[in-house]
């Protein structure tokens, strides 16, 4: 692999999860290396998105160890695992439902800003910029998705958006906490097949115009086929294969976790 | 039962030719000729009926009606004790006749059909009272039943015995039933003027201290004694000089009101904002000129309101924005109170330093924001309905350490502190309770800091914060929020305004007790702000307006001091109603109304988005 020379943006070691005695996770090894998109499947159940907890510290690890561009996140609150550069987006879209479109964005932005009690009690102008900054920057964000989230919709709230805008809302948000590793928790879920071929092509230009590592969870294979540079398969916690998508396709323990025993024979 | 009215389950109506454009008033329903006048739902009448029964009684044996049977509305006609005798009937009436306008279900104009529907239900909640008027003749009720007292017989019965008191209590019952079915029956003009007469009587008869302050400090006493009888309620001349004026303004102002609003809020930019900054002004300017032609007793009610306006703001910003359930926000009025008592009361036990009170003000915000801080750090962590309790005990222990042994060298325990010297402004002006103009001056101020804070902290970054935890909190934090420290900022906002309105109840009382700091004041306070229209400015001042001016505080009275008895019990039953009629309060914010309407909202949004996508996206 031409980027094993590099050091990995995201690191797990021996990573483990516990749910009271139940191994969500069992000695997991995991590389991602800055401008590359890995997808992580597995069947229902697998650990996937307990990864991406524990990733965030929405979970703690139980053993193990997670470095992120060469340092621990172990014991970091989840804000803390945010301002030092990794995003997420939720399986079931959690969105500021309430809140508009761009509001959305811009309170996304509040760990990469400063300003507090007082700048907006006296209305200085570093309050002032700070605000045009973040609303520029929201839009900025916003318009990746073309015209979906953009003119009039800025002022709209969140719950009124289509299904797959709420999607697309969920990846612009994280984007804009200004990350370096986006972790997407299966992000075309319920989209139909233009949709989601239009986000593969999204998640593509994630990587190629705004520099993101990205890691994928996904259960539409043709998408995970699409975008990953690699792919990971995880089952019952633990990695049974890695390697690009034409290998693991093939290899009979992948094909035995999703088809159950007897299927490769 | 001949007919399905459709709030009953029943079988789905036949289904309706095709809507016609236009066909409808709003364009969803059909209309369909009215119904048979006694073809009615019965079950549904006798439900309703025995409801407001059981109502009438409660009411009548919580001794309401004799107690305010002394508050005149029009002289000799009506008093507050008869009108609540009658609300329930002229509700129960108008309630039977409602129909719901849905697509696809016929709606039938209304007719006689409403009226005779309303008359029986009205009978039958009438009826309750000639129950109890016989009951009240036949057994002993006051041995289980102490509130009530011998005069309530006499007053059901217009002093003339049972027998009268059941056919009449049937009769009004049946009357003011068929009046509530007939509001269903008249044009939607009728209604609003005929409402506007009813609410203007009512007003004017309740704010009759109000004006007749006011019209003293203009010197114009001789229209408000042609008004108003001497002995309390309006004149007979009086009220159908009111009423009569009132009803023409409101046909000649139809739909004006709603026009120029309409007009503003379509109003975009700059020219928005220079309108909404004209109304502040006319308000403020109204609210400063105002009380230099008032009495005592209006200042009071105005100051009295304020400090409620005031601690409103405060427990909005914590429960509005935040999104935090603080049961025990009292705390912090305590905590404000109590510093600047002991900061400018030469009597207070321990340490009197004296103060002058905007100095001792510092060490009040200081102090109660220390406070605020180390209540809120542990309570933060918890979530839901556990917060709520915690908050709830912390108001509590606040007061008990207030009132306990250990700390009485300090504060005075249940002796409290007194002869707290009023607020000196500079050398202008002496803010004391012996004055309430300057005490409204003071709270007018601090008010408008209050709104201030609010306004720009909803618009600021920690205002979205606020907003994010609020929806979400395990997202915000995953989306580099800080929960923790925001909400704890939340806290300690919240706390300081508090303790401006303490600070200023100490000064104006001067006294503080750790009994002015019970619970219920934390209750009364996050009932304004649930009332008024929860996270938003001007709600939460009409809430305290409604609820503390009219009904009066846990220790103030109101404009109606007949109510103070009953105080609790009306904010309860208002409550209710507000939960049931118009979740959202009285002026609620934007958002507010969007998040508990969202299912209808976000259901017309999709359905607009589905045409527009189909138009657009499917192109691109």
């Amino acid at each position: 692999m031409s980027t094993a020379a590099q050091q990995p943006i995201l690191e797990t070691r021996g990573l483990g999860v516990d749910f009271g005695g139940l191994k969500a996770l069992d000695g997991l090894d995991l590389a991602v290396y800055p401008g590359e998109i890995v997808s992580v499947i597995g069947p229902n159940g697998a650990g996937k998105t307990t990864l991406f907890n524990a990733i965030t510290a929405t979970v703690a690890a139980s053993e193990g160890d997670i470095r992120f561009e060469g340092e621990s996140l172990i014991g970091l609150d989840p804000n803390r695992v945010t301002s030092r550069g990794i995003a997420r987006t939720f399986q079931n879209v959690r969105l500021f439902a309430n809140m508009t479109v761009l509001e959305n964005v811009m309170v996304s932005q509040h760990c990469r800003t400063r300003q507090s009690v007082f700048g907006a009690l006296l209305f200085t102008k570093a309050f002032r910029d700070e605000e045009a900054e973040i609303t520029e920057r929201g839009k900025e964000v916003l318009s990746f998705f073309g015209h979906r989230l953009v003119g009039y919709r800025f002022d709209q709230p969140a719950y009124t958006l289509s299904y797959a805008n709420r999607r697309r809302l969920e990846i612009a948000r994280a984007m804009a906490t200004q990350p370096k590793l986006i972790l997407l928790d299966e992000p075309v879920a319920g989209m139909n097949p233009t949709e989601s071929a239009e986000l593969t092509g999204l998640i593509g230009r994630l990587r190629d115009e705004w520099g993101f590592a990205i890691v994928v969870i996904e259960h539409d294979m043709e998408v995970v086929r699409e975008v990953s540079d690699r792919v990971v398969v995880l089952d019952h916690g633990v990695k049974i294969a890695e390697g690009d998508y034409a290998d693991v396709a093939v290899d009979p323990q992948v094909i035995e976790a999703y088809l159950g025993h007897g299927a490769t024979a | 039962m001949s007919l399905t009215t459709p709030s009953e389950p029943g079988p789905p109506p036949a289904p309706e030719p095709a809507p016609s454009a236009g066909g409808a008033a709003n364009g969803l329903s059909n209309d369909a000729p009215p119904r048979p006048p006694f073809a009615q739902d019965w079950r549904r009448i006798a439900r309703m009926g025995a409801i407001g029964a059981i109502g009438q009684i409660f009411i009548s044996l919580s001794n309401m009606p004799v107690k305010l049977d002394g508050r005149a509305i029009i002289e000799g006609v009506l008093s507050l004790g008869y009108l609540s005798l009658v609300v329930l009937p002229l509700a129960a009436g108008s309630r039977v006749g409602h129909q719901l306008r849905r697509e696809g279900v016929p709606f039938h104009r209304p007719g006689a059909h409403e009226v005779i529907g309303g008359a029986a239900c009205g009978a039958l909640v009438g009826g309750g009272l000639s129950l109890l008027a016989v009951l009240i003749a036949n057994f002993d009720l006051r041995e289980p039943l102490v509130n009530w007292s011998p005069i309530l017989a006499e007053l059901l019965a217009f002093n003339r015995g049972t027998a009268f008191a059941v056919i009449i209590w049937l009769a009004i019952g049946a009357a003011v039933g068929a009046a509530g079915g007939l509001l269903r029956v008249v044009p939607s003009l009728a209604r609003r003027v005929l409402w506007t007469m009813v609410l203007t009587l009512f007003g004017s008869a309740v704010l009759e201290s109000l004006t007749t302050d006011l019209a003293e400090g203009m010197g114009i006493e001789g229209l408000v004694d042609w008004f108003y009888a001497p002995r309390g309620g309006l004149t007979i001349t009086g009220a159908i000089a009111l009423a009569a004026g009132s009803g023409v303004l409101a046909f000649v102002a139809r739909g004006r009101i709603k026009g120029a609003k309409a007009r503003i809020d379509a109003l975009e930019g700059p020219a928005r904002n220079r309108a909404h900054l004209g109304l502040i002004l006319a308000t403020a300017a109204v609210l400063v000129i105002l009380p230099m032609f008032a009495g005592k007793l209006t200042n009071e009610l105005l100051a009295n309101v304020g400090l409620f306006v005031l601690l409103a703001l405060g427990l909005n910003i914590v429960v509005g924005l935040a999104g935090i359930l603080d049961l025990g926000y009292v705390a912090f009025f305590a905590v404000g109170s109590y510093s600047a008592a002991v900061l400018t009361a030469a009597t207070s036990p321990k340490i009197h330093p004296e103060l002058p009170w905007f100095v001792a003000l510092i060490g009040v915000v200081l102090l109660t924001g220390l406070v605020g801080l180390f209540i809120g750090a542990p309570v933060i962590r918890m979530r839901g309905d556990y917060l709520a309790i915690v908050t709830l005990g912390f108001g509590e222990i606040i007061r008990l350490l207030f009132l306990s042994d250990w700390l009485s060298g300090w504060f005075g325990g249940s002796q409290g502190i007194t002869n707290i010297p009023g607020a000196e402004i500079f050398g202008l002006a002496e803010v004391a309770g012996t004055d309430p103009r300057s005490v409204f001056y003071l709270v007018l101020a601090f008010c408008a800091i209050a709104i201030y804070v609010s306004w720009r902290l909803e618009r600021s970054r920690i205002g979205r914060a606020w907003m994010a935890v609020r929806e979400d909190e395990t997202v915000a934090e995953a989306m580099g929020i800080n929960t923790v420290n925001v909400k704890l900022l939340a806290f300690v906002v919240g706390a300081v305004l508090g303790s401006f309105s303490g600070a200023i109840f100490s000064a104006k009382v001067g006294s503080v007790f750790p009994a002015s700091f019970l619970i219920l004041v934390s209750i009364v306070i996050l009932v304004v702000v649930i009332f008024g229209g929860m996270g938003n400015i001007v709600g939460v001042i009409a809430g305290s307006a409604v609820l503390i001016g009219v009904l009066g505080g846990p220790k103030q009275p109101g404009l109606l001091a007949e109510f103070s008895e009953f105080k609790l019990l009306i904010y309860g039953a208002l409550l209710v109603w507000m939960m049931l009629a118009r979740p959202e309060g009285l002026i609620p914010s934007v958002r507010r109304t969007r998040e508990l309407h969202q299912e209808e909202l976000a259901q017309d949004a999709w359905l607009r988005g589905q045409t527009e996508d189909d138009n657009g996206e499917d192109q691109s």
